[in-house]
């Protein structure tokens, strides 16, 4: 459809990408993130090595986006559980600025405490 | 949207356990969230981490059920990207998504004693 565009950019056609974008993303990162605990197994010093790698800044700042990755997947889930579970309310429009809001202050409150 | 070889039994159950799981998940990743942020505060070590999971059975148990409910989470979610994006359905996928379940919940549970033992 011509309008097919139109149709969808409106915010909660975004809130469901961000939603299905971070969950794929999230689920590719687990195997890495369960691996890398799993080096404890070997001993403390394989974990210590496996975090004294992640200290560069490439990888803090891929860690920086896991976590707003993470904070936007469960605050936009809470959103469609608001809204599935919950008697239809006139702030669930709010949800979204919400949902956005934590998302975007748990990925800065990361940030500072790791600069 | 209906799908090739689900019953409805069946897709009943998948659409309950996501969201049974995600009730459990928005809790433990709150949880999560305010440790690493707390944790990353003076930078990660591993002798940190250790020193709060090693042979606490509370922090263990936390990660037991954090890690179940990824496993049942995380495939149905997949299983709904693969079938809405690629259009792929029925028996294949949903073989893959068992597997993917398994494995994860294998890995999960080992990285869970790997900080525990």
């Amino acid at each position: 459809m011509k309008n097919d565009f139109r149709a969808r950019n409106h915010p909660a056609y975004w809130a469901f990408i961000v939603h299905r974008a971070s969950g794929v993303l999230l689920a590719l990162f687990l195997p890495l993130h369960f691996w890398a605990l799993g080096q404890a197994l070997r001993g403390e010093e394989k974990l210590e090595s496996f975090l004294r790698w992640s200290d560069q800044p490439l990888v803090k700042f891929a860690e920086t986006a896991l976590v707003l990755l993470l904070a936007a997947h469960m605050a936009g889930g809470l959103r469609l559980l608001a809204l599935e579970f919950l008697a239809w309310r006139d702030w669930h429009k709010s949800l979204l600025a919400a949902a956005a809001g934590v998302t975007l202050a748990a990925a800065l409150a990361f940030l500072l405490n790791l600069v | 949207m209906s799908e090739r070889g689900l019953s409805a039994r069946t897709q009943v159950l998948l659409w309950a356990a996501q969201r049974a799981s995600a009730a459990v998940l928005a809790i433990c990743v709150i949880v999560h969230l305010v440790t690493i942020i707390y944790a990353v505060r003076n930078g990660l070590s591993a002798a940190e981490i250790l020193g709060r999971t090693r042979g606490d059975a509370a922090w263990a148990a936390f990660y037991a059920l954090f890690v179940t409910a990824v496993a049942v989470h995380a495939p149905i979610g997949l299983r709904s990207f693969l079938a809405e994006t690629f259009d792929w359905r029925g028996r294949t996928l949903d073989v893959v998504m068992m597997a993917i379940a398994l494995t994860l919940a294998m890995w999960g549970f080992r990285a869970v004693l790997a900080v525990y033992l």
